[in-house]
This record gives C-alpha cells, sequence and structure tokens, in this order.
C-alpha cells in the first residue's frame, strides 16, 4: 500500500504525554513520538505493557491533553484545541473502541441508548422513531438486530458487547477510529469474528484504524504499517510485512522471537532472542534504513541496520 | 510402547449450582496422563478446561457438585479420599499454578516464608532447612539476589516475578504432577516466553507431569507433547501434537486452527467459527458443536458422538469418523499448512 500517495489523515509529530510533570512522580508515557497515518489506512501499535501504546491512543483522541507535540487531523492541529465546541466537533470524526467489553458498556443503560449516546449529543433525531431508526442499522451494520435494542449489556456476551461497542463508535459516521486492543479480552473463536466484522466496515463505511495490540500476529494481518514502541519511545515503524520479516531492532526482534505460534515444528527449533536495554546514542532518531521503514538509532547504527536488513532479504 | 499412567480421570462430570439453574460445566471428561508428560487441555471459556484442573486439586467452590466419574492417583480415587488426604496430597504430591501472579500470593507475607511454608508442613523441615531450600528454588526460578528478596513482599516483584515465585512454591517438594492454569496468560509475550523455558526447563530437571490449561495455541504448539482440546465440558479430540496441528480430525478444532492469523497473507478474510459458545445450563442435544458445524449432519442433534480411534494415540468425538458418515476435507488453510510439510 505504499506510493499510493494516499492523503495523511493524521500526523503526530513530537508527541509527548508526561503525567505528575516536574514531580518527583514524573512518568513519561509517551516521549517525543512521530508517525502518521493515511486514509483508509490501519496503523498497527504494538509493546508490551507500560510502553505507552494506550496512552499515544487517548492522547490522539483528546482523553487527555498532550504536554507537547502536534497532532494533525486533516491539518488541524487537535493537540491545540482547548474549547468544549472544538472538541466535540473533532469526535464527531474521532471514536474509540475499549479493550474490556465488560467495562465499557454501562450496565444500567439500554443498548439503544449506549449506541445512541452520540447521536444526541451530537446529532440529535428529531423524533424517538428517528432515533430508533438510526440505533437499529447501527446494529445491522456490526452484526445485531433490532431486538437487541432494548436488552441491557449483563444479557450479551463478550463478543456480542464488542459489537455493541463498535456500534457505538460508529454512530456517528467517524472518519477515524483508534481500536485500543479490541480483541485482547475475546475468546479465540470469537476473535476472528470481530476482526472480520472490522475489516469489512473499513471497507464498507472507508475508515482510518489505529490498532493498538500486544499480540503481534494479529496486528500483522490486521494493519498495512506497523509501530513498534518501547518505553514512550516509537522504535521501529513501516511497513507491517516488513516488521515482521525484516525488523531490525533489537527489541522488535526480541518481541518477534517471543510469539508463540501454533505449529508445533517451528516452535521446536525456535531461537528466543532477549533484548538488554542500552542508553539511546545523543543523535538518535527514526531513520529510515529501507523506503518507508524507520528505526530508532543513531546515523552510525542506522548504517549497519541497513546491511542487517539488506542481509535478511537476501537470505 | 509401554508408557507409565500417573493420573487417570474417568467418565467426570461437574455441575455448579447458580440461580438460574445447574450448570452442567463437565460431561464426561476422561483422559490419562503419562509420567513426565505435558499435557495440554486446550479450549474457550466455559468449555470445562479449568474446572477439569481444579476437580483433580478438589479445589472447587462449595456451589460444585461433582456427580460421577474418578480421578485414580497411585491407586486411590482422589474423588473420594477426604479432606485430610487431600491436604497432604496438595502442594506435595500435586501442586498448582494459578492464572494471576497478582491474586495467588498473600500480600502481608513475605514471599520467603510462602515459599517455605509448604515445604516445612509437608516435609517437617526444620527452618533452616527450609530456607536452604528455598533459596535454592529461588535460584532455579531465576529470581536474582535471592537472599536479600527472601524478606520482600509480593508488590516488591513485577508480575514476571511473582510468576516464578508461584512456581517456587509449586515445586518445593518436587510433586509428581504440576497442574499450570494459564500461567502465562496474564503476562507480556516476552516474559511469557521466559515462564515457559522456565517450566520446560525444570520439567527436564525433576521430571514433573504437567497439566497444561490454557486458551492460547501458540502456547500450546510450544509447551505440549499431547493435546486435549474440550468443548462444552467435553474433550472432543485428544492426540500427540503433532497429530493435532498437523491431522487435526474434529471439526471444532479446525475451526480453532483456522482462526489463528499467523496462516493467512495480510489482507485475506480469516475463517471465523459461527455462533457463540453453548449456554452450559441447556447444553445442546447430541453433539454440543453441531450449532456452529457447518459439516454437521442429521445425527448430530439427536446423539452425541462417541471417540473414534485414528491411530494408537489420536482420538476425536465425531460423527465424520463414522465409516457410515460422507467424507470431509478440512478448510483449504489446513490443508495448505499440510502440504507444505510435505
Amino acid at each position: 500500500m505504499l506510493n499510493t500517495n494516499r492523503k495523511k489523515l493524521l500526523e503526530v509529530d513530537g508527541l509527548k504525554q508526561y503525567f505528575n510533570k516536574g514531580q518527583k512522580t514524573e512518568v513519561r508515557a509517551v516521549d517525543d513520538i512521530s508517525f502518521y497515518i493515511e486514509e483508509g489506512e490501519t496503523f498497527g501499535l504494538v509493546g508490551e505493557s507500560g510502553c505507552g501504546k494506550s496512552t499515544t491512543g487517548r492522547s490522539i483522541i483528546r482523553l487527555y491533553t498532550p504536554t507537547a507535540g502536534r497532532i494533525l487531523f486533516d491539518g488541524e492541529d487537535i493537540a491545540r484545541i482547548r474549547s468544549r465546541a472544538e472538541i466535540l466537533r473533532f469526535r464527531r470524526d474521532a471514536q474509540m473502541i475499549f479493550q474490556d467489553p465488560y467495562a465499557s458498556l454501562n450496565p444500567r443503560m439500554k443498548v439503544k441508548d449506549i449506541v445512541a449516546e452520540g447521536i444526541d449529543l451530537h446529532d440529535p433525531a428529531k423524533n424517538a422513531r428517528e432515533r430508533d431508526e438510526r440505533v437499529y442499522r447501527m446494529l445491522e451494520l456490526v452484526g445485531l438486530d433490532e431486538s437487541h435494542a432494548d436488552r441491557y449489556p449483563h444479557e450479551f456476551s463478550g463478543g456480542q458487547r464488542q459489537r455493541i461497542g463498535i456500534a457505538r463508535a460508529l454512530a456517528l459516521k467517524p472518519r477515524f477510529i483508534v481500536c485500543d486492543e479490541p480483541i485482547s479480552a475475546l475468546d479465540v473463536s470469537i476473535q476472528a469474528q470481530v476482526v472480520n466484522l472490522l475489516q469489512d466496515l473499513q471497507k464498507s463505511q472507508n475508515l482510518t484504524y489505529l490498532f493498538i495490540a500486544h499480540d503481534l500476529s494479529m496486528v500483522k494481518f490486521i494493519s498495512d504499517r506497523i509501530g513498534v514502541m518501547y518505553y514512550g519511545k516509537l522504535v521501529e515503524v513501516g511497513p507491517s510485512e516488513e516488521i515482521y520479516n525484516y525488523g531490525v531492532h533489537p527489541y522488535t526482534e526480541s518481541l518477534l522471537s517471543a510469539i508463540p505460534l501454533p505449529d508445533p515444528e517451528y516452535e521446536r527449533s525456535r531461537k528466543r532472542i532477549a533484548y538488554i536495554p542500552q542508553p539511546p546514542g545523543a543523535d538518535a532518531k527514526l531513520r529510515a534504513v529501507a523506503p518507508g521503514h524507520f528505526v530508532y538509532c543513531t546515523e552510525a547504527e542506522a548504517t549497519a541496520y541497513q546491511e542487517k536488513r539488506n542481509k535478511r532479504v537476501c537470505s | 510402547m509401554a508408557v507409565a499412567t500417573i493420573l487417570n480421570v474417568r467418565d467426570l462430570h461437574v455441575s455448579f449450582d447458580t440461580f438460574a439453574g445447574k450448570v452442567r460445566a463437565l460431561r464426561g471428561v476422561a483422559f490419562d496422563l503419562h509420567k513426565g508428560e505435558t499435557l495440554a487441555i486446550v479450549g474457550e471459556s466455559g468449555s470445562g478446561k479449568s474446572v477439569t484442573g481444579r476437580s483433580i486439586m478438589r479445589l472447587l467452590a462449595p456451589t460444585a457438585n461433582i456427580e460421577r466419574g474418578s480421578v485414580l492417583f497411585k491407586g486411590a480415587d482422589l474423588l473420594k479420599s477426604g479432606e485430610k488426604r487431600m491436604q497432604a496430597i496438595r502442594g506435595r504430591e500435586i501442586s498448582m499454578i494459578f492464572q494471576d501472579p497478582m491474586t495467588s500470593l498473600d500480600p502481608t507475607m513475605t514471599i520467603g516464608n510462602q515459599i517455605m511454608e509448604s515445604y516445612r508442613k509437608h516435609m517437617r523441615a526444620s527452618k533452616g532447612a527450609a530456607r536452604a531450600r528455598a533459596l535454592e528454588l529461588l535460584d532455579i526460578v531465576g529470581i536474582p539476589d535471592a537472599k536479600r528478596r527472601f524478606s520482600h513482599y509480593p508488590h516488591q516483584f513485577s508480575g514476571g516475578q511473582r510468576q516464578r515465585i508461584v512456581i517456587a512454591i509449586a515445586l518445593i517438594c518436587d510433586p509428581e504432577i504440576l497442574i499450570a492454569d494459564e500461567p502465562t496468560t496474564a503476562l507480556d509475550v516476552t516474559i511469557q516466553a521466559q515462564i515457559l523455558n522456565l517450566m520446560k526447563d525444570i520439567q527436564k530437571k525433576v521430571s514433573t507431569s504437567i497439566i497444561f490449561v490454557t486458551h492460547d495455541l501458540g502456547v500450546v504448539a510450544n509447551v505440549a507433547d499431547r493435546v486435549a482440546v474440550m468443548y462444552a465440558g467435553r474433550i472432543v479430540e485428544v492426540g500427540r501434537t503433532d497429530e493435532i496441528f498437523y491431522s487435526p480430525r474434529h471439526p471444532y478444532t479446525w475451526g480453532l486452527l483456522c482462526s489463528m492469523p499467523t496462516l493467512y497473507e495480510t489482507g485475506e478474510r480469516l475463517y471465523a467459527i459461527p455462533g457463540t459458545p453453548p449456554n452450559m445450563l441447556h447444553p445442546p442435544a447430541g453433539d454440543a458443536f453441531h450449532l456452529r458445524n457447518p459439516y454437521a449432519m442429521g445425527i448430530d442433534a439427536k446423539e452425541a458422538p462417541p471417540l473414534f480411534q485414528i491411530s494408537e494415540t489420536h482420538y476425536a468425538a465425531t460423527w465424520l469418523l463414522d465409516p457410515r458418515s460422507p467424507a470431509a476435507e478440512p478448510p483449504e488453510v489446513i490443508q495448505k499448512k499440510r502440504r507444505s510439510l510435505c
């Protein structure tokens, strides 16, 4: 999907998200990261717990106010907007699907009120019938039906609840959705259903996804490009096949070598690579090692990575 | 080849009393555990894999009823053993590791005391001997600076370290059987890989038999010698790991393997098992999988299939293996995988 010159829908530039800034307990959850997402693309963000991938998603959707940096959404800097009206306008275009389908739906609200919450706030229906109609259409879109609208979340399975969460996110016809580990809480057989649904919706609704997960094999499958995060930094970014096959940053290699694959032959021969963290060099930044493939490193390291990558491509 | 079995589970039926009625968690589970092997039990939530592990340890909630069956260990039926006998077995002859290392340690006790506890009780060891043994175990499971860490509390350790401590507790008496219930599910992949390697190393050294309960087929491929696939309270397929991954015979196993993204190219459509796991308050009649099974036949709705033998070690409970049923081919993705191996 490279070189199609699609429009960049989202551009993150030098994003920093610190908590308890200036205090002893300061946490640099996201520390100066930059990437972009093209329209209609899925960008996967992977890393271990605590690496800042969820914080990145939440900052982009302005659940937090970024400490520094720019977040250009369709040309407008979202990190700067302050007024409620502006944030509301942005949220019509950008929505979020959460990890835990048990915690992210209010147990005391009916499904139709959950799905219609955004409609009521941003684009109220003229009357109850129109509101119902719009909710029904959303439910159908995600594979549920009218009869589910008057029920409560506890009456649904995990997979169905995640569909309700997706219907809620889609109700305002957004262009961009942050999917924060949308399938990790689901059973294996249900994960595939939800992934297929997300891909179908991407095509039919022309959506752009930021897909956050720790399951690298699923991220590789669903994403066009992948970013690997480690301790608040983006250490490697590139097309998903490229990262999966020729990821060269030691942390990416360690992560790739740790994913268990459902293949006993492969598992018997696997060599695990442990990552020994090294302090980055003074002039470390994202540098290209192949077209579209960037690694966080110093200039000297970049040459070495480039050779390592090319060697692997040839072998 | 004669293999020594250490545990025989036969026709195990367990139900739970709830306000909504009886939940039939296990409906005739049967398997053997061989000496020194790792048997993985895989299945989705609610399939009964954890209940199987807990039934063997007799650690079920008070609402549980063991309705039928037997668990034979060293000639005695654990299901008929008194609580006193069970207490002598737990932690000594059979140990268990739980999923969540954040909740399975006592936050008010130092980890040293927690590791020594079962050794002192079971082995009637002196404090000095127990301490020496506990330090040895901490070293084996890879906690650095064990002497200083001995008097620390669980909150002072990371998730991976806590799981190592839980493993040390489980192994301190050299148990013959270790039941690991999703021991790595709560951990990051890199930590998971470390813990799995650790368990394999330890097994080589002390030849413990392991029952490994998990939903992750990748983990299964890594650790297991044999695999039992559970669905709706029954084992639907069991065999050596290679048999289950490379020539599976049950449509549910096909579905599970097919829904793994690693078998596909980017942009392809994943195969998804339709529908949802059954409600075990009212398990479906016949083959419980028939409602989600694209290969289902008329008989599947009426009668549960027996376990058909495929090889000396490989069994599957599906009517597709009955000589009278039409030939059924597994989905394309699995065949592709098999071909790529030839």
